[in-house]
């Protein structure tokens, strides 16, 4: 192991051997379905502000209210909320592949790939139920 | 560098850590997480239920006990969910000093918003003032 002394903070940024990056490893279902559970994370940071909005609208009044409603309807304000519940429920089943992780399960090759397929799978196909049940909810598309 | 004798590993490992925190950030996501699957799958329920809703049904529904509740506990679970996880990533990637400061309290302030502003919207729907 290399020696740090005190004082030598320059030292620490000579060149020293690096272990392999990203770009060295074939890309694999299990990599793509970590990095999305990192960056569908970031996505939601930014998109509980929907959330934020639509209760301050409500609270605020009929006009406000019916603003958001209108932005929401658009064909923009859709794709918005359609790609926001992907990344929710995305989020939500990569955390429960985390959680059964965190019971030391699930850590065989097959079944980290079966894990990470069943996240995808998974994700997409509930998006789908979710916006046929909201359509169905709403008395057809408008 | 040489430790004195009388630190034990648990004295050096305390306080330590990228997060200065040790694990305390880890469990408090799982922590968050679990208790997200639930709230998560209600708030489909709320939100499809409320779809295409006038103002004032939307007002009566959201500002309900229950429902208000659950919302409640949605929004700030989400927010100290998010502000732990922004603040995992924050660590990860920005290593200039001065940005990661900044970095780390604009995330505690955007944190602090969403759950705040959320809840006060909550319970203004809620007591109806």
């Amino acid at each position: 192991m290399a020696k740090l002394e005190a004082g030598t903070t320059t030292s620490a940024r000579r060149a020293r051997p690096v272990s392999p990056h990203l770009q060295v490893y074939k890309m694999m279902l299990t990599f793509v379905m970590s990095g999305f559970h990192r960056v569908t994370g970031m996505v939601l940071y930014f998109g509980i502000l929907l959330l934020v909005w639509w209760l301050i609208a409500a609270a605020s009044g009929p006009n406000a209210y019916t603003y958001f409603e209108w932005c929401m309807g658009t064909l923009i304000g859709r794709l918005v909320l359609f790609g926001y519940t992907w990344a929710l429920l995305h989020h939500t089943l990569g955390g429960v592949r985390h959680l059964i992780w965190d019971t030391i399960h699930g850590f065989e090759p097959a079944e980290r790939e079966m894990l990470a397929l069943a996240t995808i799978v998974g994700s997409v196909s509930l998006t789908l139920v979710v916006w046929v049940i909201g359509y169905l909810a709403m008395g057809g598309p408008r | 560098m040489k430790e004195p004798p009388m630190r034990t590993p648990m004295r050096r490992v305390r306080g330590l850590g990228a997060g200065h925190s040790g694990t305390g950030d880890f469990w408090h996501q799982r922590v968050t997480s679990v208790a997200g699957i639930p709230l998560t799958f209600a708030l489909f329920v709320i939100v499809i239920a409320l779809l295409g809703r006038s103002h004032a049904a939307v007002v009566q529904i959201l500002g309900s006990p229950i429902v208000a509740i659950i919302m409640l506990l949605f929004i700030l679970n989400i927010a100290y969910h998010m502000w732990i996880g922004m603040k995992e990533i924050i660590i990860d990637y920005v290593h200039e000093d001065k940005l990661k400061l900044l970095s780390l309290m604009a995330n505690t302030f955007f944190a602090f918003a969403v759950g705040f502003a959320s809840a006060f919207a909550i319970l203004k729907l809620s007591f109806g003032v």
